[in-house]
């Protein structure tokens, strides 16, 4: 750990657990008097959350688990089990499947909050790049999840996706074989989902640990993106963050909670709710809503381009546009890492990024007709073109506000300021028009 | 910030723009009735008298066709269930729970109006006896060949989940019921289909040869009909059900009211104790909320931020 420690065991028995597995401590220092910035703002809340939220999955899905039964003849039906007569089981399913929308809303605004800040930049490269991979095997895990209730949905969307693999050269066949463990999506596809989606979330949660120790090298990033430079700057994690990141997630849960109970199925397509029936495609077939921006620009290419089909070119597309995530660190060429101090250009452009990502989302739920193909094709242009292009260019080109000098006189600017404003007296109130 | 909002403002422009093109498109139905539903909202809960005619009307009506493979006896008679009893009839033995559905006499004397097939017994053969609260309500149909083979190729579908299983499911099923009427003018409809503008399809193919030029295309001026045609006739009409009540009414609306409700019961028996939860789970979470909110003013107020 970057600081130096100063947990004290307090008992024998610490003390002789402290010589042969330091645990205590190392749990004391991550999460006790780890020093933090003190100038986090909410924004900083959603690693919190997200762990929260993984742990949500990991046990509800335990128990779901023990109700489930992964075979084309009996999987749907052993859901209804669990909704109708397993003891609270419906509220465990629902909190599962909201669950894992609650968790890509987290991990989405978390991103965002991200690249706003900048906190890619040197030195927490590592950990951005973990943070990439937790979030791919994020999406294969839902994916995979999405498929065992074995409705209409489960079995087409694992259809169309698994498909789009048999669209890379030479070993696109047998890797769509391999996948769906037969020549159709059937009961071998469905069985090794099932294994998969068992395992991945325990690679996330080993994930999580190596991202929150690539966090705790070089300490949190703040929102002015000026280093700590003293313990002026800092506060201990416990109690300033335990109790700041303890509001925003039950504030979560109140917005979890009203989809849990109130709104359980708004999310989720009514297709699902019909068994998989190989024979009858649904008219349409959308993925979940967080898969919508990427399945927006798998369908915006349908066009061929020299030896590559549109197929292949999708696939292409769409895995890029995660893989160039990886990339960030180095295509953000910017001096100083928050938006804060950056040009009023630089801002307008993220906000039109973010933009960019809402709608590629809205046009992945419309038909892959004109005019929404063009949209789509404009849409995942620009994302590209803001991560390529825009994002290095603007690095290079604008002059950053000045920073201030470390977080501690940032802070006292803002109170001195905050103080001015509360001492103008309380303008009088204006009749309604 | 006001670049934000500018931004967005645009956006949602844009938005609007595009969902009016999108609906410029053909094979719409008609808007749904909204109809006001008792379990809707935070407070929803079932109105137990209409669930218990609307499981009249299917028993009567709609079994005939749709089978209700997810749901047994013993459900009606669970808590939140139609036929639940807080306590026993006078006259029953003091050590019988009616709150069990399988003491409850109703949902025993129902099941026993039903012959199940059990089996095979000691010399091999399957046997028919009466029902038990256990025992799952068996279908109208051996397998779903049967079930096309009676009716025109179409199957009806499974009633336990059908009121999840469609956009906006209760007016759904509630508008497709009311719903029907003569075919338009414009389009010819064959023997065995019926028209009703609820029912998703595209009315398209149906238009009459006049209405369509050589290429197919529809003819300047005319009005592509709602809807489309489907292979269920009209299963209700005022008076086909005879309800114990001589308050109700016996029409269409009022059993498509029932049966809705009934469904909706059907595929989300739960609901009720599901929303319950919810408002107890929402009081503490608020509460939770703003304790730790004090408590995070008190701890940081030592502290510039
Ligand atoms: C004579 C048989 C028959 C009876 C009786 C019957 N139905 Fe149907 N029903 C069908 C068939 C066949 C279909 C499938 C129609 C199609 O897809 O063309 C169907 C479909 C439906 C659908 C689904 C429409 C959709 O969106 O796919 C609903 C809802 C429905 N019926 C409700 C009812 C209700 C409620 C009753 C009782 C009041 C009832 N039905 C009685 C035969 C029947
Ligand atoms: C990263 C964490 C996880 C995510 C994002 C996730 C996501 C999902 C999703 C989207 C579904 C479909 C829900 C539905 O529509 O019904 C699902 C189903 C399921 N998941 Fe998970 N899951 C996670 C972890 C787990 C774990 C750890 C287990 C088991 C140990 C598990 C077991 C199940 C089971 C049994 C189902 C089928 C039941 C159902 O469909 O409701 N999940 N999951």
């Amino acid at each position: 750990m970057s600081h130096e420690s100063t947990y004290v065991p307090g008992s024998a028995i610490e003390r002789w657990l402290d010589k042969r597995l330091p645990i205590i401590r190392l749990g004391y220092d991550s999460f006790g008097d780890f020093p933090t910035p003190k100038n986090l703002n909410y924004w900083y809340t959603f690693g919190g959350i997200l762990s929260v939220c993984l742990v949500i999955q990991i046990v509800t899905g335990i128990i779901l688990a023990m109700h489930y039964t992964p075979h084309v003849d009996y999987a749907f039906e052993s859901v209804e089990h669990i909704m109708r007569d397993v003891n609270y089981g419906d509220i465990m399913r629902y909190a599962h499947a909201n669950g894992a929308s609650m968790f890509f809303i987290a991990v989405y605004l978390h991103m965002f909050r991200g690249l706003y800040y900048g906190s890619y930049k040197d030195p927490r490269e590592m950990l951005w790049i973990i943070g990439v991979v937790i979030f791919i095997l994020m999406m294969a895990t839902a994916f995979m999840g999405y498929v065992l209730p074995w409705g209409q949905m489960s079995y087409w969307g694992a259809t169309v996706i698994t498909s789009l693999f048999s669209a890379i050269p030479l070993i696109g066949d047998s890797l769509k074989t391999l996948l769906w463990g037969g020549y159709s999506v059937d009961n071998p596809t469905l069985n090794r989902f099932y294994a998969l989606h068992y395992l991945l979330p325990f690679l996330i949660a080993g994930a999580v640990i190596l991202h929150i120790w690539a966090l705790h090298i070089p300490g949190n990033a703040n929102p002015t993106g000026v280093e700590v430079k003293s313990k002026k700057d800092t506060l201990p994690f416990h109690p300033y963050y335990t109790v700041k990141d303890g509001f925003a997630i039950v504030v979560f849960f109140i917005l979890f909670a009203a989809f849990l109970f109130y709104m359980p199925n708004s999310l989720g397509h009514p297709d699902n709710y019909i068994p998989a029936n190989p024979l009858v495609t649904p008219e349409h077939i959308v993925p979940e809503w967080y898969f919508l921006p990427f399945y927006a620009m798998l369908r915006a290419i349908d066009f061929n381009f020299l030896f590559i089909s549109s197929k292949l070119g999708g696939v292409i597309v769409m895995f890029s546009s995660l893989i160039i995530l990886f990339f960030l660190p180095w295509l953000d060429r910017s001096k100083v890492r928050s938006h804060r101090y950056r040009s009023t250009a630089a801002k307008l452009w993220f906000v039109l990024f973010v933009a960019d990502c809402v709608f590629l989302g809205w046009l992945g739920g419309q038909v892959a007709e004109q005019p929404f193909i063009l949209f789509s094709q404009l849409a995942t242009a620009f994302y590209f073109i803001y991560l390529l292009v825009i994002l290095p260019l603007l690095g290079l080109m604008e002059t950053p506000k000045e920073l201030p000098k470390s977080i501690s006189e940032d802070v006292l600017s803002n109170t001195k300021k905050k103080a001015a404003i509360s001492a103008t007296p309380e303008p009088v109130a204006q009749p309604a028009e | 910030m006001n670049t934000i909002i500018k931004t967005l403002i645009t956006a949602t422009a844009f938005f609007g723009l595009s969902v009016g093109i999108a609906n410029a498109a053909g094979g719409e139905t008609k808007e749904l009735k909204h109809h006001h539903w008792t379990f809707a909202g935070i407070t929803g809960a079932y109105d137990k008298e209409s669930v218990q005619r609307g499981f009249q009307v299917y028993r009567e009506v709609c079994s005939a066709c749709h089978s209700l493979d997810y749901v047994a006896f013993r459900h009606l008679g669970q808590k939140g269930g139609p036929f639940y009893m807080e306590k026993c009839p006078e006259g029953f033995p003091s050590t019988q729970d009616c709150r069990q559905p399988i003491a409850n006499p109703i949902i025993k004397a129902l099941a026993a109006e039903y012959e199940i097939e059990d089996g095979p017994d000691d010399g091999g053969d399957m046997f028919m006896r009466p029902g038990l609260p256990a025992d799952y309500m068996p279908g109208p149909y051996a397998n779903v060949q049967q079930a096309a083979a009676a009716n025109g190729g179409a199957i009806p579908p499974d009633f336990s989940l059908i009121a999840k299983a469609r956009h906006h499911g209760p007016d759904y099923i509630y508008s497709l019921l009311t719903g029907y009427e003569d075919p338009p003018e414009t389009i010819t409809i064959a023997e065995g289909t019926y028209y009703n503008p609820y029912f998703p399809g595209d009315s398209t193919s149906l238009l009459k040869p006049e209405y369509v030029d050589d290429e197919g295309h529809v003819l300047e001026g005319v009005k592509v009909p709602y809807g489309g045609v489907l292979k269920m006739k009209a299963p209700l009409s005022d008076e086909i059900v005879d309800y114990a009540d001589e308050e109700t009414p016996e029409t269409v609306e009022q059993y498509s009211e029932d049966v809705t409700n009934f469904l909706m019961w059907a595929a989300e028996p739960k609901l009720e104790s599901r929303k319950r939860m919810g408002m107890i789970s929402m009081i503490y979470l608020f509460i939770f909320a703003g304790i730790v909110y004090w408590s995070y003013k008190q701890i940081w107020s030592d502290v510039d931020h």
